[in-house]
């Protein structure tokens, strides 16, 4: 209502921790990201560094399973977090709608498609029973499920895995909401049902001008779609921009790895597929300083005191990195990695004055 | 689909033939008392008890015996008379079914509702003191036998022994068409006894499916879509839960409506358990072997009916 500028949903230091007989798991710990009205923004990071819970919270959803959350989630300025339960009830499904990775698991097993999207009409709608089964026909043919009345009859294990999650798409449409939340909607799909699924997305972003928030690891699928991208690791966001920054001048290396870890027909052939050596680290025992360096090629050795902080790139507004190496020097191995050297060809390019190399944990594959 | 209900019903008869033709070489093999003897009572001649073992066809071969029995099911649905009184066994058991289904229905209705109330507000109130309340008398319930139980029960409220006498105590049924209120207070005691185990089995049943079907996929669907907890909980999560339990109930009911020997023992129900148990004491075979039949029966029947139920329960099994 007051400012013009209000994005539709801003998170600010958002942290959240499950208590477990282990320890404290650090899923989420301050990420702070904004997204405007119909924009797209993508969270990247592999499993386990903390999107899909963040999107959960969003939902509410991670209320019940004993979380301690704390920062602010403002959707249209009102603070999500500070709610109680039965109006975020009310936001959730309506205002704020969510698709899954698998499809077939999130769908009931035991009911019709057309009933499970009726359901989510009448959750938010005043409808009789027959105004909202005809309203499911109805999305359902949105999607693109050719012949929606006889599909609507059907039960999800009789769709097939892109019609499932079209249907999935469906149902988070029931009530056009204003966000629609994404979380791996095309991992469990084939390769050519992806694309369609990504293209439907947009094509009802753009009938229906809501915002997406899509969570992915694959930096292929954003690459379509996002507008803007946050790299997520170990619970943080260690880089974001636009999506044009981040395929043009990745900052930080972890995205770095990500991006060389996707597969290219321009490329040669025989250039193998470069893996990110390690795996994520545990968000209960987290590493020290930066939470990336034993598995960086570039790490110094002071990088395991020190915690780097998300701060702007010079030079390039909208971009921000949570990086300890120095601007120039990420540049310049940017520029070495671009060319196909190896991380370890790249540092010993042209090795900077206070390099002393190399950290064991850190070093790459051969 | 109603070819495997036909090819389940045969194999259904196949199984019974062969329940029958293990009771009757059991029957034979085991020591039991001569049956012509003790139809006869004791100061009886032995041509008394020759011309009885004629009467009663003992004298013919096990195999032969066998067949005159089987064709007598299946061309007059005859079981049999018994050795004692000559009554027939089938009027017998139909003169105690009224008991047995009696007994069986009401103790059934309790402890499914109770079953399943105690499941679901202890898996949705997971690890809260009521939680751990409710599954600790769960254990206490299923550990007690029930003959002890209803033994307690008698000595606690019967109307003729009890402490404080509240219900009307063993011995005291009567048929549903001739009393009803008479009928129903004197089962009320029975139907708790029997109903006791089976509902502790069936809350702690009820909670460990709900909450495993809880963590699912589709159940946080069903809370994104803002569906409230309650709606969750009874229409998604119970939905799934209750599939485990359909199983189970069908062949629970199935074997008690063979008759619940021990209940109806403690409490004298003249049901179908307590006929087959005074048949055993007195060698009484052709009852013996009758109860046996038919509890093999409802018991093959109730795996049909649950296995049709389920094509009912998920739409995902489907007969080929």
């Amino acid at each position: 209502m007051s400012a013009v500028a209000e994005p539709l949903l801003r998170v600010e230091e958002l942290r959240v921790q499950f208590p477990t007989e282990d320890g404290i798991v650090h899923a989420v710990d301050g990420i702070s990201y904004q997204l405007g009205q119909r924009g797209t923004l993508g969270i990247v990071g592999e499993s386990g560094s903390g999107k899909t819970v963040s999107s959960l919270t969003t939902m509410g959803l991670t209320r019940a399973q004993g979380a301690r959350i704390s920062g602010r989630i403002l959707f249209e300025g009102r603070d999500l977090l500070a709610l109680p339960e039965h109006e975020m009830r009310a936001i959730r499904g309506n205002d704020i709608a969510m698709i899954f990775q698998d499809p077939l698991s999130s769908l009931h097993p035991f009911y019709k498609v057309g009933s499970q999207l009726a359901e989510a009409v009448r959750a938010h709608q005043q409808s009789s029973k027959a105004q909202a089964r005809a309203r499911a026909v109805e999305l359902l043919g949105l999607v693109g499920i050719p012949d929606p009345a006889r599909r609507a009859q059907e039960y999800p294990h009789e769709f097939s895995g892109g019609m499932r999650q079209r249907a999935m798409i469906a149902m988070a449409l029931a009530n056009e909401p204003k966000l629609l939340i994404a979380d791996e909607p095309t991992t469990a799909l084939d390769v050519t049902v992806q694309a369609q699924i990504l293209a439907l997305l947009e094509r009802l972003q753009h009938e229906l001008g809501m915002a997406i928030l899509i969570i992915t690891h694959d930096l292929g699928v954003v690459a379509e779609i996002a507008d803007e991208i946050a790299v997520m690791y170990a619970g943080r966001i260690v880089e974001t921009a636009s999506t044009r920054l981040i395929f043009s001048q990745p900052q930080h290396p972890y995205t770095w790895g990500l991006l060389r870890s996707i597969p290219r027909l321009t490329g040669p052939r025989e250039a193998e597929l470069a893996p990110i050596p390690g795996t994520p680290p545990s968000l209960i025992n987290r590493p020290s300083g930066c939470h990336f360096h034993p598995r960086c090629a570039y790490a110094q050795p002071d990088h395991a005191r020190m915690d780097p902080a998300l701060e702007p790139v010079p030079g390039e507004p909208g971009h921000h990195v949570a990086c300890l190496l120095t601007a120039e020097e990420r540049r310049r191995l940017w520029a070495e990695l671009r060319a196909g050297r190896t991380p370890a060809q790249a540092r010993q390019a042209q090795p900077s004055a206070e390099a002393p190399r190399p950290q064991p944990s850190g070093e790459p594959q051969q | 689909m109603l070819r495997y209900i036909i090819r389940r019903l045969l194999w259904g008869v196949l199984l019974l033939i062969l329940v029958s033709a293990l009771t009757f070489v059991l029957f034979r093999i085991l020591p039991t008392g001569d049956p012509a003897r003790l139809r006869a009572g004791r100061s009886s001649s032995p041509r008394v008890i020759a011309a009885l073992r004629v009467d009663l066809g003992l004298n013919r071969s096990l195999p032969e015996q066998f067949w005159l029995y089987m064709k007598g099911i299946f061309l007059h649905f005859n079981l049999g008379y018994s050795y004692y009184s000559d009554a027939p066994v089938r009027g017998l058991l139909a003169d105690r079914l009224a008991a047995t289904l009696s007994l069986t229905a009401g103790a059934a209705v309790i402890w499914l509702l109770s079953g399943l109330a105690v499941g679901i507000i202890s898996a949705v109130r997971r690890r809260s003191k009521l939680d751990r309340g409710a599954m600790g008398t769960a254990l206490l319930l299923i550990s007690a036998p029930e003959y002890w139980l209803g033994l307690i029960a008698l000595y606690l409220f019967a109307a003729d022994i009890g402490q404080l006498r509240v219900f009307p105590g063993a011995g005291s049924y009567v048929g549903l068409t001739s009393d009803p209120w008479k009928w129903l207070t004197s089962l009320i005691m029975p139907w708790l006894v029997l109903a006791a185990t089976n509902a502790a089995i069936y809350a702690r049943l009820v909670r460990g499916s709900l909450i495993e079907v809880m963590g699912e996929d589709y159940i946080r669907t069903a809370r994104a879509k803002g569906l409230s907890e309650r709606r969750v909980v009874l229409r998604h999560g119970l939905r799934s839960a209750v599939n485990p339990v359909m199983t189970i109930l069908g062949l629970d009911i199935g074997v008690l409506l063979g008759g619940a020997v021990l209940v109806e023992t403690v409490f004298d129900i003249p049901g179908i358990g307590r006929l087959n148990y005074d048949a055993i004491t007195h060698s009484d075979f052709p009852i013996v072997q009758g109860t046996v039949l038919i509890a093999a029966l409802f018991i093959i029947v109730a795996n049909i009916l649950v296995d049709i139920a389920y094509a009912y329960l998920d739409p995902r099994v489907r007969f080929s």
